[in-house]
Protein backbone atom coordinates (compact mmCIF):
# COMPACT_ATOMS: atom_id res chain seq x y z
CA UNK A 1 0.00 0.00 0.00
CA UNK A 2 2.95 2.38 1.20
CA UNK A 3 4.79 1.24 -2.51
CA UNK A 4 1.55 2.10 -4.30
CA UNK A 5 1.26 5.85 -2.78
CA UNK A 6 4.97 6.74 -3.21
CA UNK A 7 5.05 5.68 -6.78
CA UNK A 8 1.65 7.79 -7.58
CA UNK A 9 3.77 10.10 -5.72
CA UNK A 10 6.78 10.28 -7.65
CA UNK A 11 4.73 9.71 -10.94
CA UNK A 12 3.11 13.02 -10.37
CA UNK A 13 6.02 14.83 -10.04
CA UNK A 14 8.15 13.33 -12.67
CA UNK A 15 6.20 11.69 -15.10
CA UNK A 16 3.05 13.33 -15.34
CA UNK A 17 4.19 16.58 -14.63
CA UNK A 18 1.66 19.07 -15.23
CA UNK A 19 4.02 22.01 -16.13
CA UNK A 20 6.15 20.06 -18.86
CA UNK A 21 3.74 17.18 -19.63
CA UNK A 22 0.59 18.43 -19.73
CA UNK A 23 1.20 22.65 -20.05
CA UNK A 24 -0.88 23.38 -17.35
CA UNK A 25 -0.65 26.76 -15.63
CA UNK A 26 1.59 28.12 -18.75
CA UNK A 27 0.50 31.83 -18.10
CA UNK A 28 2.27 32.07 -14.94
CA UNK A 29 4.64 29.03 -15.78
CA UNK A 30 5.99 31.83 -18.07
CA UNK A 31 5.13 34.99 -16.84
CA UNK A 32 6.54 34.79 -13.52
CA UNK A 33 10.07 32.58 -13.95
CA UNK A 34 12.52 35.65 -14.11
CA UNK A 35 13.34 35.83 -11.18
CA UNK A 36 14.10 32.51 -8.88
CA UNK A 37 12.86 33.75 -5.32
CA UNK A 38 9.87 34.74 -7.02
CA UNK A 39 9.28 31.60 -8.42
CA UNK A 40 10.09 29.51 -5.04
CA UNK A 41 7.09 31.50 -3.72
CA UNK A 42 4.63 30.94 -6.63
CA UNK A 43 5.98 27.33 -6.55
CA UNK A 44 4.99 27.17 -2.49
CA UNK A 45 1.93 28.41 -3.01
CA UNK A 46 1.04 26.28 -5.89
CA UNK A 47 2.22 23.57 -3.43
CA UNK A 48 -0.12 25.25 -0.34
CA UNK A 49 -3.21 25.28 -2.51
CA UNK A 50 -2.96 22.29 -4.35
CA UNK A 51 -2.48 20.01 -1.25
CA UNK A 52 -5.89 21.54 0.28
CA UNK A 53 -8.00 21.69 -3.03
CA UNK A 54 -7.88 18.47 -4.63
CA UNK A 55 -8.93 16.30 -1.42
CA UNK A 56 -11.66 18.76 -0.84
CA UNK A 57 -12.99 18.85 -4.45
CA UNK A 58 -12.29 14.81 -3.72
CA UNK A 59 -14.47 15.14 -1.11
CA UNK A 60 -17.25 17.06 -2.87
CA UNK A 61 -17.02 15.04 -5.96
CA UNK A 62 -17.75 11.32 -4.16
CA UNK A 63 -20.00 13.16 -1.46
CA UNK A 64 -22.56 15.22 -3.33
CA UNK A 65 -21.88 15.48 -7.37
CA UNK A 66 -21.78 12.02 -8.59
CA UNK A 67 -24.53 10.12 -9.98
CA UNK A 68 -26.00 8.36 -6.39
CA UNK A 69 -23.87 9.81 -4.07
CA UNK A 70 -26.24 11.39 -2.42
CA UNK A 71 -27.96 8.31 -0.78
CA UNK A 72 -26.96 9.40 2.37
CA UNK A 73 -29.67 12.02 2.65
CA UNK A 74 -32.26 9.54 2.53
CA UNK A 75 -34.11 11.59 -0.27
CA UNK A 76 -36.65 9.70 -2.07
CA UNK A 77 -34.88 8.60 -5.70
CA UNK A 78 -31.50 9.93 -4.32
CA UNK A 79 -30.02 7.08 -6.13
CA UNK A 80 -30.36 8.92 -9.42
CA UNK A 81 -29.77 12.13 -8.75
CA UNK A 82 -26.59 13.05 -11.48
CA UNK A 83 -25.15 16.77 -10.18
CA UNK A 84 -21.74 16.19 -12.02
CA UNK A 85 -22.55 18.60 -14.48
CA UNK A 86 -22.34 21.31 -11.58
CA UNK A 87 -18.82 20.60 -11.27
CA UNK A 88 -16.93 23.14 -12.56
CA UNK A 89 -19.02 25.62 -10.93
CA UNK A 90 -18.06 23.57 -7.77
CA UNK A 91 -14.25 23.02 -7.97
CA UNK A 92 -13.61 26.87 -9.35
CA UNK A 93 -15.55 27.78 -5.97
CA UNK A 94 -13.60 25.38 -3.74
CA UNK A 95 -10.40 26.91 -4.99
CA UNK A 96 -11.28 30.57 -5.18
CA UNK A 97 -12.43 30.31 -1.71
CA UNK A 98 -9.94 28.36 -0.33
CA UNK A 99 -7.31 30.67 -2.16
CA UNK A 100 -9.52 33.93 -0.54
CA UNK A 101 -9.33 31.45 2.85
CA UNK A 102 -5.71 31.11 3.12
CA UNK A 103 -4.86 34.65 2.37
CA UNK A 104 -6.80 35.62 5.19
CA UNK A 105 -5.41 32.54 7.63
CA UNK A 106 -1.59 33.67 6.52
CA UNK A 107 -2.61 37.43 6.79
CA UNK A 108 -3.60 36.92 10.42
CA UNK A 109 -1.08 34.00 11.70
CA UNK A 110 1.63 34.22 9.64
CA UNK A 111 2.19 37.68 8.65
CA UNK A 112 5.84 36.65 7.37
CA UNK A 113 4.78 34.04 4.71
CA UNK A 114 1.88 36.14 3.93
CA UNK A 115 4.13 38.87 2.46
CA UNK A 116 6.07 36.33 0.43
CA UNK A 117 3.29 34.98 -0.96
CA UNK A 118 1.06 37.60 -0.97
CA UNK A 119 1.27 38.77 -4.77
CA UNK A 120 0.95 35.48 -5.95
CA UNK A 121 -2.25 34.28 -3.87
CA UNK A 122 -4.69 35.93 -6.15
CA UNK A 123 -3.08 34.74 -9.53
CA UNK A 124 -3.66 31.12 -8.16
CA UNK A 125 -6.67 30.84 -8.63
CA UNK A 126 -6.79 31.57 -12.23
CA UNK A 127 -3.90 28.88 -12.59
CA UNK A 128 -4.53 26.13 -14.61
CA UNK A 129 -2.79 23.88 -13.16
CA UNK A 130 -5.15 23.96 -9.91
CA UNK A 131 -7.80 22.89 -11.71
CA UNK A 132 -6.39 20.95 -13.91
CA UNK A 133 -5.37 18.56 -10.86
CA UNK A 134 -9.02 18.40 -9.71
CA UNK A 135 -10.31 17.82 -12.89
CA UNK A 136 -7.92 14.60 -13.61
CA UNK A 137 -8.58 13.64 -9.89
CA UNK A 138 -12.23 13.31 -10.72
CA UNK A 139 -11.07 11.94 -14.25
CA UNK A 140 -9.32 9.40 -12.72
CA UNK A 141 -11.55 8.08 -10.41
CA UNK A 142 -9.22 8.73 -7.07
CA UNK A 143 -9.90 7.75 -3.63
CA UNK A 144 -9.44 10.01 -0.68
CA UNK A 145 -6.28 8.95 -0.02
CA UNK A 146 -4.74 9.02 -3.68
CA UNK A 147 -5.90 12.25 -4.20
CA UNK A 148 -4.07 13.80 -1.17
CA UNK A 149 -0.60 12.44 -2.79
CA UNK A 150 -1.65 13.28 -5.90
CA UNK A 151 -2.08 16.56 -5.04
CA UNK A 152 1.20 17.12 -3.13
CA UNK A 153 2.71 15.41 -6.25
CA UNK A 154 1.25 18.12 -8.68
CA UNK A 155 2.23 20.96 -6.65
CA UNK A 156 5.51 19.60 -5.92
CA UNK A 157 5.98 18.86 -9.88
CA UNK A 158 4.63 22.21 -11.07
CA UNK A 159 7.14 24.31 -7.94
CA UNK A 160 9.97 22.05 -9.04
CA UNK A 161 9.33 22.50 -12.90
CA UNK A 162 9.15 27.02 -12.21
CA UNK A 163 12.18 27.09 -10.10
CA UNK A 164 14.08 25.35 -12.62
CA UNK A 165 12.81 27.37 -15.74
CA UNK A 166 13.80 30.43 -13.61
CA UNK A 167 17.16 29.44 -12.79
CA UNK A 168 18.05 28.61 -16.62
CA UNK A 169 16.57 32.22 -17.48
CA UNK A 170 18.31 34.33 -14.92
CA UNK A 171 21.43 32.71 -16.78
CA UNK A 172 19.87 33.05 -20.39
CA UNK A 173 20.09 36.95 -19.89
CA UNK A 174 23.12 37.39 -20.28
CA UNK A 175 23.04 35.33 -23.39
CA UNK A 176 22.85 36.87 -27.34
CA UNK A 177 19.42 36.57 -28.56
CA UNK A 178 17.77 37.72 -31.83
CA UNK A 179 15.59 40.72 -31.34
CA UNK A 180 12.65 38.90 -32.46
CA UNK A 181 13.24 35.97 -30.24
CA UNK A 182 14.04 38.10 -26.93
CA UNK A 183 12.30 37.63 -23.88
CA UNK A 184 8.94 35.00 -24.78
CA UNK A 185 9.97 33.74 -27.82
CA UNK A 186 13.50 32.06 -26.31
CA UNK A 187 11.38 30.94 -23.47
CA UNK A 188 8.89 29.18 -25.65
CA UNK A 189 11.77 27.33 -26.70
CA UNK A 190 13.69 26.19 -23.53
CA UNK A 191 10.69 25.33 -22.04
CA UNK A 192 10.52 22.94 -25.13
CA UNK A 193 13.21 21.71 -24.42
CA UNK A 194 12.96 21.27 -20.55
CA UNK A 195 9.83 19.07 -21.78
CA UNK A 196 11.52 16.82 -24.81
CA UNK A 197 14.09 15.83 -21.26
CA UNK A 198 11.00 15.08 -18.94
CA UNK A 199 9.66 12.98 -21.99
CA UNK A 200 12.88 10.67 -20.94
CA UNK A 201 10.66 9.73 -17.75
CA UNK A 202 7.29 8.88 -19.55
CA UNK A 203 8.38 4.77 -20.22
CA UNK A 204 8.90 4.60 -16.81
CA UNK A 205 7.03 1.91 -14.90
CA UNK A 206 6.93 2.36 -10.76
CA UNK B 1 -5.88 54.04 -28.95
CA UNK B 2 -9.44 55.05 -29.69
CA UNK B 3 -12.10 51.81 -30.22
CA UNK B 4 -14.02 51.53 -33.16
CA UNK B 5 -15.86 48.69 -33.24
CA UNK B 6 -13.38 47.45 -36.23
CA UNK B 7 -10.18 47.84 -34.23
CA UNK B 8 -11.05 46.20 -31.48
CA UNK B 9 -11.98 43.20 -33.40
CA UNK B 10 -8.56 43.63 -35.72
CA UNK B 11 -6.19 44.51 -34.14
CA UNK B 12 -5.75 41.43 -31.15
CA UNK B 13 -5.16 39.34 -34.17
CA UNK B 14 -1.51 40.39 -35.25
CA UNK B 15 -0.67 43.82 -33.49
CA UNK B 16 -2.10 42.84 -30.28
CA UNK B 17 -2.11 38.87 -29.81
CA UNK B 18 -3.50 37.00 -26.76
CA UNK B 19 -0.88 34.36 -26.73
CA UNK B 20 2.20 35.87 -28.46
CA UNK B 21 2.14 39.65 -26.77
CA UNK B 22 -0.30 39.36 -23.54
CA UNK B 23 0.84 35.73 -22.59
CA UNK B 24 -2.43 34.77 -21.84
CA UNK B 25 -4.20 31.22 -22.50
CA UNK B 26 -1.26 29.23 -23.75
CA UNK B 27 -2.06 25.91 -21.63
CA UNK B 28 -4.74 24.99 -23.76
CA UNK B 29 -2.76 26.55 -26.46
CA UNK B 30 -0.47 23.67 -26.33
CA UNK B 31 -2.16 20.35 -25.73
CA UNK B 32 -4.81 19.94 -28.50
CA UNK B 33 -3.49 21.43 -31.23
CA UNK B 34 -1.93 18.07 -32.48
CA UNK B 35 -4.42 17.92 -35.13
CA UNK B 36 -6.48 20.99 -36.86
CA UNK B 37 -10.14 19.84 -36.19
CA UNK B 38 -10.25 20.08 -32.56
CA UNK B 39 -7.41 22.92 -32.43
CA UNK B 40 -10.98 24.42 -34.58
CA UNK B 41 -13.13 23.26 -32.06
CA UNK B 42 -11.29 24.90 -29.15
CA UNK B 43 -11.22 27.93 -30.58
CA UNK B 44 -14.59 28.12 -31.30
CA UNK B 45 -15.33 27.34 -27.66
CA UNK B 46 -13.25 29.54 -26.50
CA UNK B 47 -14.21 32.80 -28.71
CA UNK B 48 -17.87 31.84 -27.68
CA UNK B 49 -17.00 32.17 -23.82
CA UNK B 50 -14.96 34.94 -23.84
CA UNK B 51 -17.41 37.03 -25.63
CA UNK B 52 -20.28 36.18 -24.09
CA UNK B 53 -18.69 36.44 -20.60
CA UNK B 54 -17.31 39.87 -21.59
CA UNK B 55 -20.75 40.85 -22.32
CA UNK B 56 -22.27 39.39 -19.51
CA UNK B 57 -19.56 41.12 -16.93
CA UNK B 58 -19.94 44.41 -18.47
CA UNK B 59 -23.21 45.11 -18.39
CA UNK B 60 -22.90 44.26 -14.59
CA UNK B 61 -20.04 45.72 -13.83
CA UNK B 62 -21.62 48.84 -11.90
CA UNK B 63 -23.30 46.01 -9.61
CA UNK B 64 -20.31 44.30 -8.55
CA UNK B 65 -18.69 44.48 -5.40
CA UNK B 66 -14.95 45.26 -6.20
CA UNK B 67 -13.74 42.72 -2.78
CA UNK B 68 -15.72 39.73 -4.57
CA UNK B 69 -15.45 40.52 -8.19
CA UNK B 70 -13.01 37.35 -9.45
CA UNK B 71 -15.47 34.84 -7.67
CA UNK B 72 -18.61 36.33 -9.74
CA UNK B 73 -16.90 36.53 -12.57
CA UNK B 74 -15.36 32.75 -12.17
CA UNK B 75 -18.99 32.32 -11.77
CA UNK B 76 -20.25 33.56 -14.83
CA UNK B 77 -17.23 32.43 -16.85
CA UNK B 78 -18.15 28.44 -15.70
CA UNK B 79 -21.45 28.51 -16.07
CA UNK B 80 -20.53 29.40 -19.80
CA UNK B 81 -18.34 26.68 -19.75
CA UNK B 82 -20.50 24.25 -18.75
CA UNK B 83 -23.07 25.36 -21.24
CA UNK B 84 -20.45 24.73 -23.86
CA UNK B 85 -19.08 21.03 -22.27
CA UNK B 86 -22.88 20.22 -22.24
CA UNK B 87 -23.39 21.10 -25.86
CA UNK B 88 -20.23 19.47 -27.14
CA UNK B 89 -21.11 16.63 -25.29
CA UNK B 90 -24.48 16.54 -27.16
CA UNK B 91 -23.78 16.87 -30.62
CA UNK B 92 -19.69 16.27 -30.98
CA UNK B 93 -19.45 13.36 -28.64
CA UNK B 94 -16.15 12.31 -29.91
CA UNK B 95 -14.14 15.84 -30.05
CA UNK B 96 -15.39 16.11 -26.68
CA UNK B 97 -13.92 12.86 -25.66
CA UNK B 98 -10.48 14.23 -27.42
CA UNK B 99 -10.62 17.35 -25.88
CA UNK B 100 -11.32 15.61 -22.68
CA UNK B 101 -10.21 18.19 -19.15
CA UNK B 102 -9.31 20.89 -21.66
CA UNK B 103 -13.22 22.11 -21.93
CA UNK B 104 -13.42 22.56 -18.48
CA UNK B 105 -9.79 24.06 -18.18
CA UNK B 106 -11.08 26.95 -20.64
CA UNK B 107 -12.51 28.47 -17.03
CA UNK B 108 -9.07 29.71 -16.21
CA UNK B 109 -7.72 30.15 -19.49
CA UNK B 110 -6.46 33.66 -19.07
CA UNK B 111 -7.57 35.23 -21.97
CA UNK B 112 -11.43 34.85 -20.48
CA UNK B 113 -10.38 36.55 -17.24
CA UNK B 114 -8.08 38.45 -18.46
CA UNK B 115 -10.34 39.90 -21.04
CA UNK B 116 -13.23 40.72 -18.79
CA UNK B 117 -10.72 42.34 -16.36
CA UNK B 118 -9.23 44.64 -18.54
CA UNK B 119 -11.42 45.19 -20.52
CA UNK B 120 -15.18 44.17 -19.60
CA UNK B 121 -15.17 46.11 -16.47
CA UNK B 122 -14.29 49.58 -18.16
CA UNK B 123 -16.24 49.08 -21.11
CA UNK B 124 -20.29 48.81 -22.24
CA UNK B 125 -21.64 45.53 -23.40
CA UNK B 126 -21.77 45.08 -27.12
CA UNK B 127 -17.62 46.94 -27.16
CA UNK B 128 -17.01 43.87 -24.62
CA UNK B 129 -18.82 41.57 -26.98
CA UNK B 130 -16.63 42.56 -29.76
CA UNK B 131 -13.57 42.49 -27.93
CA UNK B 132 -14.12 39.41 -26.41
CA UNK B 133 -15.00 37.87 -30.21
CA UNK B 134 -11.55 39.79 -31.56
CA UNK B 135 -9.19 38.18 -28.80
CA UNK B 136 -11.21 34.88 -29.41
CA UNK B 137 -9.84 35.00 -32.99
CA UNK B 138 -6.46 36.19 -32.00
CA UNK B 139 -6.44 32.83 -30.08
CA UNK B 140 -7.75 31.10 -33.15
CA UNK B 141 -5.64 32.44 -35.53
CA UNK B 142 -2.66 31.06 -33.16
CA UNK B 143 -3.67 27.90 -32.43
CA UNK B 144 -4.98 27.32 -36.83
CA UNK B 145 -1.54 28.26 -37.28
CA UNK B 146 0.22 25.35 -34.40
CA UNK B 147 -2.28 22.72 -35.56
CA UNK B 148 -1.67 23.30 -39.46
CA UNK B 149 1.87 22.87 -38.98
CA UNK B 150 1.96 20.24 -36.36
CA UNK B 151 -0.84 17.87 -38.50
CA UNK B 152 0.67 18.66 -42.00
CA UNK B 153 4.11 17.55 -41.27
CA UNK B 154 3.34 14.91 -38.40
CA UNK B 155 1.09 13.05 -40.10
CA UNK B 156 0.72 14.32 -43.45
CA UNK B 157 -3.32 15.15 -43.25
CA UNK B 158 -5.29 18.75 -42.73
CA UNK B 159 -8.68 18.02 -41.05
CA UNK B 160 -7.82 14.35 -40.79
CA UNK B 161 -7.64 14.60 -45.29
CA UNK B 162 -4.42 13.03 -46.21
CA UNK B 163 -2.55 15.58 -48.01
CA UNK B 164 1.30 14.30 -48.18
CA UNK B 165 1.27 10.47 -48.65
CA UNK B 166 2.85 8.41 -46.43
CA UNK B 167 5.51 6.28 -46.80
CA UNK B 168 3.74 3.53 -45.17
CA UNK B 169 1.06 3.77 -47.30
CA UNK B 170 3.20 3.79 -50.72
CA UNK B 171 3.52 7.19 -51.04
CA UNK B 172 6.85 9.40 -50.83
CA UNK B 173 5.98 11.53 -46.88
CA UNK B 174 7.79 10.21 -44.32
CA UNK B 175 6.25 11.95 -41.20
CA UNK B 176 8.04 13.32 -38.23
CA UNK B 177 6.97 12.30 -35.72
CA UNK B 178 8.39 15.00 -32.79
CA UNK B 179 5.34 17.31 -34.26
CA UNK B 180 2.69 14.99 -32.85
CA UNK B 181 4.66 15.29 -29.78
CA UNK B 182 3.81 17.84 -27.38
CA UNK B 183 7.17 19.79 -27.06
CA UNK B 184 6.75 20.81 -30.68
CA UNK B 185 3.96 23.22 -30.04
CA UNK B 186 6.64 25.45 -27.94
CA UNK B 187 9.06 25.25 -31.20
CA UNK B 188 5.90 26.18 -33.56
CA UNK B 189 4.71 29.07 -31.11
CA UNK B 190 7.83 30.77 -30.54
CA UNK B 191 8.92 30.46 -34.69
CA UNK B 192 5.31 32.25 -34.67
CA UNK B 193 5.92 35.01 -31.91
CA UNK B 194 9.65 35.07 -34.23
CA UNK B 195 7.34 35.87 -37.15
CA UNK B 196 4.73 38.47 -35.94
CA UNK B 197 7.98 40.19 -34.23
CA UNK B 198 9.99 40.45 -37.30
CA UNK B 199 6.83 41.87 -39.31
CA UNK B 200 6.04 44.23 -36.35
CA UNK B 201 9.51 45.45 -34.92
CA UNK B 202 7.95 47.75 -32.22
CA UNK B 203 6.61 44.37 -30.19
CA UNK B 204 10.07 43.82 -29.79
CA UNK B 205 11.27 43.12 -26.19
CA UNK B 206 14.04 45.31 -25.10
CA UNK B 207 17.39 42.85 -23.93
CA UNK B 208 18.45 43.74 -19.91
CA UNK B 209 21.97 43.58 -20.95
CA UNK B 210 24.22 44.27 -24.79
CA UNK B 211 27.11 41.95 -25.43
CA UNK B 212 30.14 43.80 -26.56
CA UNK B 213 31.38 43.30 -29.83
CA UNK B 214 33.70 41.02 -30.13
CA UNK B 215 37.26 42.93 -30.20
CA UNK B 216 39.43 40.28 -30.40
CA UNK B 217 38.42 40.29 -34.37
CA UNK B 218 39.18 43.65 -34.76
CA UNK B 219 42.72 43.75 -33.45
CA UNK B 220 43.27 40.68 -35.77
CA UNK B 221 42.42 43.26 -38.29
Amino acid sequence: MFEYYVSLFVKAIFVENMALAFFLGMCTFLAVSKKVDAALGLGIAVVVVQVITVPVNNLIYNNLLREGALVWTGMDGAESIDLSFLGYLSYIGVIAAMVQILEMFLDKFVPALYNALGVFLPLITVNCAILGASLFMVERDYTFGESVVYGTGAGVGWALAIVALAGIREKLKYSDVPAGLQGLGITFVTVGLMSLGFMSFSGVQL
Amino acid sequence: MADTPKSVIVSPIFANNPIALQILGICSALAVTSNLATAMVMGVAVSLVTAFSSMFISMIRNQIPNSIRIIVQMTIIASLVIVVDQMLKAYAYETSKQLSVFVGLIITNCIVMGRAEAYAMKNGPVMSFLDGIGNGLGYTAVLFFVGFVRELFGSGSLFGVQILEKINDGGWYMPNGMMLLPPSAFFIIAGFIWLIRTWQPKQNEASEFKIAPNTQVKEAV
